[in-house]
């Protein structure tokens, strides 16, 4: 494959680039969602990710992506018991931005038999789909919008439960599947399902950058990565690799982070502000502000930190209000400014 | 219209020019060349003209411009995702006893150029896969047990045989492309002259020009001036510029010019920008400037215009974006670019601009009302899927049976020589599993609902109330006929009140009309509510509402059902305001004898569209109705 354009170097967006950032560093987040204009950058964001995240540890050969550390009895295959009592073969691997393609078959996304074997030798056997492959690592559809119904469900049941079961031509197989489910996709093509909209921890709306110093930047780096990919990328390792430590230290640190209780107060208040349904807004919102404040490196979440997630956190949480004409996002801020003041 | 205001007479721009249709294909040509020397940087071309003569010229000097390798595969409307992404070649890996991959059209398309056939109706499907591919050069599929992964380095060209203004290619695939051309109004004779120039040339030219495309600079002022074009153009999408860019180096490069000049970026914002201008540029001091210009606006021919005077010395091969950039240095660039893009603006742009403004409002996008859905059982075949044939889906036995057809041997083994069907030869019966079972998916517009909102009130004569029946009746007939659905809501004193759920029965809907009252207050926000909660329930039914409100639209009832104008008319504003941001479609019939302002704000609120019929009888209602609601009918 070609080389990807560096996460650093995307110009402006600033808050697709934290949301990613934010769901990288906390996996429980759920998932992010890029929802907006055309050519602004949404899947170059995504793909460029894959380069940031520090290499994972998984069981040396095992088709899952399983954890070492994880319980035996985790693994469809077992992987963690065919090395017996000792500890089984460690292996870094990148981990997995898995792209959902459009068209996508079912039998490709849960996994079906393996076709070749069948065929060749005979034999049934599992072929691990790519549920199986974003395992510990991310799914991302482009488009989501327009993914099929009957695909949108059957990611929907395995992103809730964490696990894929399979049945088919008499095999049945139950494996892990907890990934972090990016979507991305362009509100005038197509809206998405509430059901799914709501899977999604954050979403980010993107609009192009009307101002010219940054549209200019974009078109220029652009052009340069396109004339000479080695040397663009080459020219931006260096901010990749700070993004990328940054990016490491902060997944180390958000254990340690302290969220007071003033904090969860404001955090409960600004939800309840804004009437967002159900307890996951606050979870979301909490959570996404200590991934910040890891990003960040501060040891203390605060008022800020809420303030700068609270948008991507909520904005589609909240019930529609047919009479209220402005848009979520300036709903948000208003509550906010009611809460914090101007 | 404003297309004339601070521009120097735009239509007649370049020099007393020859023939429009001469023109206009030459210009078609240029595009043509540029688009020939990097077919996937440009994205491609959006051809707008029907199928004749003319097209065949474009497309066979296309032909004559390309590689003479490189491919042109032809995508079909209707094709099957199998086709376009690839899949299993069900025969290949029969024979051979193991998985055989067959590319799908975008794959065989590399290197070359796909042409979508009436791209204007292309369904959503294809169009996404076509751009995904665009965007990354290649095409991943996941299928049939298959991971597919092939280079597509294509530029397309979509074929638009749209007639009129609502028809168009989908925006996708149009913001991809570097180049929309329309040939509607070229005469054949011009285009068979053209093409002799064409064959004349061949493709060596262009040829030449792609090799060289890799070297050719780019100044820094060239990219400032095409970005800031653009937005005072109010193009949003970077991809213009970036298109514009590589157009503009694509000029460069057929000129032999080691480096992008003022020329190459004029041609480029003439033919890749101006067309998409949702603005006029503002600034007066701007159009003051542009009177000067016109005479060097002729549009540059494409072969022989030598680069004029190089750009300003401005260290030209830096691609570093840490540079400093120096905005204001050459405004005269900014100026002249953005001069030839507006004066190349097609003259009727705008206005067909606020047309596709107005006819895409909320209500017309994509999954809402009005949009096609995926029905169980009825509509055009829209691909299979898995699933066994339960509640009236229909099996696609050829699908099941393809599905079924590689697992045959090891299925055969499984069995063994004694299964349970022994007597029959085993080795010659096709064993279909229900995993197997693939059911058919078909797409259908969805059926119509039309809710009636009938104002009852005493402000409303007694004999309104009757025609309005009159005029129910008459539709509810019509409807009957289209299998469309007809409710009504009444509001009268203080509330509204559904008189007739939805239904195509003739003979209850009668009834339920011959019992209905009238006199008393006006609650017009109630019966705005009812209507939407009406519509909402009829949306998640999956059919499509349209409302039509028969109402002097002067409320004197609150939504509390206290009397008070003020109070009533808020609230009825309130109630029209959900309406529209619901994205209901709404036809309103002012009855009263004397058409008021207040009544067509109300109707602004809800997005209707406003008729006044101050004098209707039953048979005149319902003509406008149908009418009216043929305009706002979803198009099938």
């Amino acid at each position: 494959m070609s080389l990807a354009f560096p996460f650093s170097a995307i110009v402006a967006q600033d808050e697709m680039k934290t949301a990613i950032l934010i769901a990288a560093i906390e996996p429980a987040i759920g998932g992010v969602l890029v929802f907006g204009d055309r050519g602004t950058g949404k899947s170059t964001a995504v793909r460029a990710l894959a380069a940031l995240l520090p290499p994972m540890e998984v069981v040396a050969g095992c088709r899952y992506n399983c954890n070492p550390d994880a319980s035996p009895a985790a693994c469809a295959d077992g992987c963690t018991l065919k090395a017996g009592p000792r500890p089984p073969k460690r292996q870094k691997v990148a981990v997995p931005v898995v792209d959902l393609p459009l068209g996508a078959t079912e039998d490709r996304v849960v996994g079906a038999l393996d076709l070749e074997r069948a065929l060749s030798h005979g034999e049934k056997a599992f072929e691990p789909g790519l549920l199986a492959k974003a395992h510990r690592g991310f799914l991302y559809i482009d488009e989501a919008n327009l993914l099929e119904d009957h695909l949108v469900d059957l990611l929907l049941d395995v992103a809730a439960s964490g696990e894929n079961l399979v049945e088919r031509e008499g095999l049945s197989v139950r494996h892990q599947a907890r990934f972090v489910l990016v979507g991305s996709g362009n509100p005038e093509e197509g809206e998405l399902r509430p059901q799914l909209l709501d899977r999604f921890g954050l979403s980010v709306e993107v609009t192009t950058p009307k101002d010219l110093a940054t549209r200019i930047d974009v078109v220029r780096r652009r052009d340069s990565f396109e004339r000479d990919p080695e040397a663009f990328t080459a020219q931006w390792a260096k901010a990749e690799a700070k993004l990328r430590r940054r990016l490491g230290k902060a997944k180390e640190r958000l254990a340690e982070i302290e969220v007071p209780d003033h904090t969860l107060e404001t955090a409960a208040k600004l939800c309840m502000a804004l009437g967002t349904d159900g307890l996951r807004g606050e979870l979301t919102l909490v959570r996404a502000a200590r991934a910040l404040a890891a990003l960040d490196g501060d040891a203390v979440v605060d008022d800020s930190h809420l303030k700068r997630v609270a948008p991507t956190a909520l904005r589609h949480r909240l019930r529609r209000n047919p009479l209220d004409e402005a848009g979520s996002t300036v709903r948000v801020e208003r509550a906010i400014e009611e809460l914090f003041g101007p | 219209m404003s297309a004339a205001e601070g521009l120097p007479e735009p239509a007649p721009a370049p020099e007393p020019a020859p023939d429009p249709s001469v023109r206009l294909f030459e210009a078609a040509l240029t595009a043509a060349r540029l688009f020939a020397v990097d077919p996937h940087g440009l994205g491609g071309v959006a051809l707008r003209a029907q199928a004749g003569p003319v097209r065949d010229v474009w497309l066979s000097a296309l032909r004559t411009l390309l590689p003479a390798l490189a491919p042109i595969r032809r995508v079909p409307l209707h094709v099957g995702e199998d086709r376009l992404l690839g899949g299993l070649d069900l025969a290949a890996t029969l024979t051979a006893g193991r998985p055989v991959a067959e590319r799908g059209l975008l794959a065989a398309a590399d290197g070359g150029v796909l042409i979508l056939a009436m791209a204007e109706r292309a369904p959503g499907s294809t169009v996404s896969a076509v751009t995904a591919a665009m965007d990354r050069g290649v095409v991943s599929a996941e299928r049939d047990g298959l991971t597919l992964r092939h280079p597509a380095r294509f530029g397309v060209v979509a074929l638009d045989e749209g007639i009129g203004e609502d028809e168009g290619l989908p925006a996708a695939l149009l913001d991809r492309q570097a180049f929309r051309l329309d040939l509607e109004r070229v005469a054949p004779s011009d285009a068979v002259v053209a093409e002799a120039v064409i064959e004349a040339e061949g493709g060596e030219a262009v040829a030449e020009a792609r090799g060289r495309l890799a070297r050719v600079t780019v100044g820094d002022d060239v990219a400032e001036a095409l970005a800031s074009t653009a937005l005072a153009l109010g193009i949003d999408s970077l991809r213009a510029v970036i298109l514009a860019l590589r157009a503009a180096r694509a000029a460069a490069a057929l000129d032999g010019a080691a480096r992008v000049s003022e020329t190459h970026a004029r041609l480029a914002a003439e033919i890749v920008l101006a067309p998409r201008a949702t603005q006029l540029p503002m600034a007066p001091e701007d159009a003051a400037e542009e009177d000067q210009q016109p005479p060097d606006q002729e549009p540059p021919p494409p072969e022989p215009p030598a680069e004029q005077e190089e750009p300003p010395p401005e260290n030209p091969d830096d691609q570093n974006q840490d540079d400093q950039r120096q905005p204001e240095t050459m405004p005269d660039l900014d100026e002249l670019i953005l001069a030839a893009a507006a004066a190349a603006i097609p003259p009727n742009l705008l206005a067909q601009l606020q047309l596709n403004r107005d006819r895409r409002s909320p209500g017309r996008g994509a999954g809402k009302a009005g949009a096609p859905q995926q029905s169980r059982s009825r509509g055009r075949p829209l691909g299979t899927r898995r699933g066994l044939p339960r509640g009236g889906q229909r099996l696609a036995l050829v699908d099941t049976l393809r599905a079924a057809a590689p697992w045959q041997p090891l299925r055969r083994r499984e069995r063994g020589p004694l299964g349970p069907d022994a007597n029959i030869d085993a080795g010659k019966r096709v064993e279909v599993r229900p995993d197997d079972c693939r059911i058919t998916r078909f797409k259908q517009r969805t059926e119509t609902t039309v809710v009636f909102v009938v104002d009852a009130s005493g402000s409303t004569a007694f004999n309104r109330l009757a025609e309005a029946k009159g005029a129910v009746e008459l539709l509810l007939a019509d409807c009957y006929v289209r299998r469309e659905s007809v409710a009504l809501i009444a509001f009268r004193g203080t509330g509204a009140e559904l008189l007739l759920p939805p239904t195509r029965s003739l003979t209850r809907a009668k009834r339920s009309l011959a019992g209905l009252p009238g006199g008393g207050g006006t609650p017009l926000a109630a019966g705005l509510e009812a209507a939407a909660d009406l519509a909402d329930a009829v949306s998640r039914k999956g059919q499509t509402p349209i409302l039509i409100l028969l109402s002097d639209g002067s409320g004197n009832i609150g939504r509390d059902g206290q009397p008070g104008r003020a109070a009533a008319e808020t609230d009825a504003t309130a109630a029209a305001t959900r309406l529209r941001l619901a994205g209901h479609t709404t036809l309103f019939i002012d009855t009263s004898p004397r058409a008021r302002p207040k009544a067509r704000e109300l109707a602004a609120a809800m997005a209707a569209r406003y008729l006044a019929l101050p004098r209707a009888d039953s048979l005149t209602l319902s003509n406008a109705v149908k009418a009216g609601t043929a305009a706002l009918r979803p198009t099938g």
